[in-house]
């Protein structure tokens, strides 16, 4: 580290940022998660005080909370993996095991994998050109960062199909350059870097904002250069940041459906990504196989979702000494 | 504060007519389903107003005729999750056999309708681009190197099913019955096949919008049809062979008993025997089974050599068996590539 | 997000700080660029398909029947998943924020699961309670009570899917404002319910609000999940972003684009909204303390 004191700056930082964070709805998951792990660290920040409250209502909100989470998500999520526990140990490692399964968990493994990475590297840029530079119409760019939240993905897949396919504004020029993008596994990385665009712009953002800047002065004014400063002092600071966004979008695009099925091609184990799997095998009657890949993903999901956690978890540890 | 008091009140109003609505109040008029599968929807749109008026002429009663239209196999899995399908029409006898599994439908329904319940039939034609640039006339060509193929896939879609058949039955035939020679053929086939889309619709979209592809298999009924609504830069091929596609139709018996629309329900699919429901299907380019209506639009459809799947495969089952259950031919055969 | 006259920054006026005008320049560039071809592009792209064949064709295409009912129905389903899901978002962050309890970490880790579940699993795992072969299949047909394949299927996917929206937005929020408010209202005498709508939901209403947008636009853009609860029946149970791919299907790319420039359209208009509350109202989004 260039600076003593950096790491105690650092943890306030993203203490400071938890908070701020919980103004977007993305970066509340982090900065939810923050306090859900540290009891109510950042959350002193903001005043909270840590003992039982004299408030009233506990007991029904959260009976309504817990009982309206058991029947809308619990229950039917358990009657995916009981129907899928018919199958026994061998059975189900039968239906999971075949080479289009494990293809297809592949194919939706690096897809994600790939359009993560690059929403990471794009979304610092974007992050940091929105925080740290003006220019004209950014406000409108800013807006603009959330669309794939909000655009459907049915529409996000025909509109990517008909600008990617040989005949579209950008098939036609890569096309001829020997680039297919539309129906091959490139396609699934350009929908999926579509959908996860957000996440990593919007949890660097605020983080980036809260950056204390005499941090980066001082490690000018040691005679560190920019480049330095950069690997040094702002990116040690915004890796939780960055983790969690990619963290985010890979656990988005490893699930999502509607805009790949459109641009993918399908062809099994080479495009077919474990959503349009579980649809296959539904269509085909097999029900064992459906519910037996889809608690598979139902696993990753949930494993995905503690690792964010723990993510932010072992982050913050690592800070706040 | 009042106004979040009623808009909350009003979202639980709300929650309530939505339940309301659901339990759906008895109408006075008849209302069937059809669960059909894709490239059926304008065919059934310009007959439920036939039958529409038919039946409002016979009896006074109004009968509303919804549609559901989907890949096969996905409408079959619907029918046996609960969608009350009142009728179903869909590519293959196959999928109503599931049907039947399920115990939705008796099990001799293929017996219960003339022509093994299959009002009309269809077959597996080309379509290739305008001047048919890489000269594809039969169905040896689709094996050459460089030929890319599109078709869908047939493990979801019933007529990459017929697709795949009809290449296996010109195969048989051009090989003297030789199975490995026709297995061969088809693996090539295959190793031409640059995208899969899981229905017969999505792959017409591939060929014709996405500009993918030399040449589609497809329904004789979707290849006129695409080649009138997309434009005249399409050319339908007839191969020297091909498969005698036979489309099944059926009430689904629990259904209608518990709907009370068995009487027509019946009606209805007796009604698609009509010569009114033939011209209307010869009019939307499938094969009419009445020999009146057959002979006038003889021009319309050419005559090519044709087969069944009971003649070449021993029927349906045995069909899906051999060549479309996992680890089945198609399994082994089709080996990705790139 | 940002808000409070910061949206550009602390860090723009230090010049120890500024980038040469070059690297600004390339990196706002190579930002834009991305950008514009990951999201401008495609988003044109709708409009310009839809549009192909003139204002009258749009409209037409618009006005067909089965659009309409596509609409309505795309409406009615939000109209109730919606209200659910912001009455359960608040009860929710009310329990996790106000109260402490143990356990509070991995609900609210259920809580988020739906976010990660493909929603080809959140369609699925109704079929199978609901579905004739399901859990409670048979017990609905006795009773003539349809669920897959009608609204209440499409609802309940809708709610499966946008179930965190509405709580994970006024968690954060709701525990950095704290409970002292609420603690003063309770010792003034103040009921559970007075204090609900007096003291916290003001505090909440813009995070409320922009919690609402989100999950209102995921309810109505959904197609995963109630692609496989739907059935596909036109004019009945075809949500706008199913209708869009039939219309796809039978070769009515205008139609399909037509009906996909509506969603598009109230995905700005979700964007517009969302951001001017973070505008005008961003101070009590986030109360600003810091």
């Amino acid at each position: 580290m260039v600076m003593p004191d950096h790491n105690i700056y650092a943890g306030l930082t993203v203490a400071v940022a938890a908070g701020r964070l919980g103004r977007g709805w993305l970066g509340g998951a982090l900065a939810r998660v923050h306090q859900a792990w540290s009891g109510t660290k950042a959350g002193e920040q903001g005043g909270m005080i840590i003992r039982y409250s004299v408030l009233p209502g506990f007991g029904l909100t959260l009976g309504l909370t817990l009982s309206w989470l058991g029947l809308i998500v619990l229950l039917p999520l358990a009657g995916l993996v009981i129907h899928a526990a018919d199958l026994g140990w061998s059975g189900f490692l039968a239906e999971v095991g075949t080479a289009r399964v494990l293809a297809a968990f592949r194919i939706s493994l690096t897809t994600a994998l790939a359009a993560a990475l690059i929403n990471l590297v794009f979304g610092l840029l974007v992050a940091w050109v929105l925080v740290r530079y003006r220019f004209v119409g950014q406000k409108l760019v800013d807006a603009l960062v959330d669309l794939p939240f909000a655009l459907p993905t049915a529409v996000a897949g025909i509109a990517l199909s008909a600008l990617y396919s040989a005949n579209g504004w950008i098939g036609s020029i890569l096309v001829p350059l020997g680039i297919n993008v539309a129906f091959t596994p490139l396609g699934i990385v350009v929908a999926l870097t579509f959908i996860g665009l957000p996440f990593v712009v919007r949890t660097v953002e605020p983080v980036l904002q809260e950056l204390p800047p005499e941090e980066e002065e001082a490690a000018i004014s040691l005679g560190a250069s920019r480049l330095q400063t950069f690997l040094r002092v702002i990116l040690p600071a915004l890796t939780p940041a960055l983790l969690t966004g990619f963290a985010l979008a890979f656990a988005r695009g490893l699930g999502e459906y509607g805009s790949v099925i459109f641009i993918a091609g399908n062809m099994p184990e080479i495009s077919e990504i474990v959503p349009l799997l579980i649809i296959i095998k539904l269509e085909q009657f097999d029900y064992h196989g459906a519910t037996a890949i889809g608690t598979l993903m139902l696993l990753l999901s949930f494993v995905l979702l503690l690792l964010i956690n723990l993510l932010q978890a072992w982050m913050r540890a690592r800070h706040a000494h | 504060m009042r106004g979040w008091q009623r808009f909350v009140a009003l979202a639980v109003v709300t929650a309530g007519l939505g339940g309301a609505v659901m339990s759906k109040a008895a109408a006075a008029d008849v209302t069937l389903l059809n669960v059909s599968y894709d490239p059926t929807r304008e065919l059934y749109v310009a007959i439920n107003k036939a039958f529409a008026a038919k039946w409002r002429a016979v009896t006074g009663d109004t009968v509303r005729i919804n549609q559901s239209h989907g890949g096969s196999g996905k409408q079959a899995r619907g029918v046996i999750d609960g969608l009350e399908a009142d009728v179903v029409t869909l590519a293959l006898s196959y999928d109503i056999d599931a049907i039947a599994d399920s115990g939705l439908i008796a099990h001799d329904w293929q017996n219960r309708l003339p022509e093994h319940s299959t009002p009309f039939t269809s077959t597996i034609v080309f379509l290739v681009r305008a001047g048919n640039p890489k000269h594809i006339h039969d169905w040896n060509d689709l094996i050459q190197p460089g030929i890319q193929v599109v078709t869908p896939n047939p493990k979801t879609s019933g007529g990459a099913r017929w697709n795949y058949l009809a290449a296996w039955g010109y195969a048989l035939s051009a090989y003297n019955g030789d199975q490995a020679a026709a297995r061969d053929f088809v693996g090539k086939l295959y190793q031409n096949v640059p995208v899969l889309d899981s229905g017969a619709r999505g792959a017409t979209v591939t060929f014709t919008q996405r500009a993918i592809g030399d040449v589609l298999l497809a329904w004789e009924n979707d290849a006129f049809l695409a080649r009138q609504q997309l434009g005249t830069d399409l050319e339908i091929v007839y191969p020297t062979i091909s498969i005698l596609a036979e489309p099944p139709v059926s009430v689904v018996d629990a259904v209608v008993d518990r709907h009370n629309t068995r009487k027509v329900a019946e009606e209805y699919l007796k009604f698609l025997y009509s010569p009114e429901a033939q011209t209307i299907a010869a009019e939307n380019f499938h094969r009419p089974r009445l020999a009146e209506v057959a002979a006038k639009y003889k021009d319309r459809f050419p005559d090519l050599k044709l087969f069944t799947i009971d003649q070449v495969f021993g029927g349906w089952t045995a069909a899906q068996k051999t060549h479309f259950a996992d680890g089945g031919v198609f399994d082994q055969i089709f080996r990705p590539h790139r | 997000m940002r808000t409070d006259g910061k949206v550009l920054g602390v860090h723009v006026g230090r010049p120890a700080l500024r980038d040469p005008a070059w690297l600004r320049s390339i990196l706002i560039g190579l930002a834009l660029g991305f950008l514009a071809l990951f999201v401008v592009l495609p988003l044109v792209t709708v409009f310009a398909q839809a549009l192909r064949h003139g204002l009258i064709a749009y409209f037409d295409a618009l006005a067909e029947p089965d659009a309409v009912s596509a609409i309505h129905l795309t409406l009615l389903v939000a109209g109730i998943a919606v209200p659910i899901n912001l009455v359960f978002g608040v009860t929710a962050a009310w329990a996790i924020s106000k109260f402490e309890f143990t356990g509070k970490s991995l609900l609210i880790t259920l809580i988020d699961l739906p976010f990660s579940v493909s929603p080809v699993i959140s369609g699925m795992v109704y079929v199978l309670l609901f579905g004739l072969h399901g859990w409670f299949g048979p017990w609905l047909r006795e009773h003539d009570l349809q669920v897959v394949f009608a609204l209440p299927g499409l609802v309940l996917a809708t709610m499966f899917v946008t179930f965190p929206f509405v709580a994970r937005e006024l968690i954060p929020l709701m525990q950095e404002q704290g409970i002292e408010e609420e603690e003063a209202a309770v010792s003034l005498g103040a009921s559970g319910w007075q204090i609900f709508w007096r003291v916290t939901l003001p505090n909440i209403r813009w995070g409320l609000l922009y919690g609402t947008l989100l999950c209102n636009a995921r309810a109505m853009g959904e197609f995963g999940a109630v692609s496989v609860v739907s059935g596909h029946i036109r004019g009945l149970t075809n949500t706008m972003p199913l209708h869009v791919e039939i219309l796809y299907n039978e070769y009515n790319f205008v139609g399909a684009f037509a009906v996909a420039s509506l969603l598009a359209l109230l995905a700005l208009v979700t964007l517009v909204a969302k951001s001017m509350v973070e505008w005008k109202w961003g101070d009590s989004l986030g109360h600003s303390r810091y």
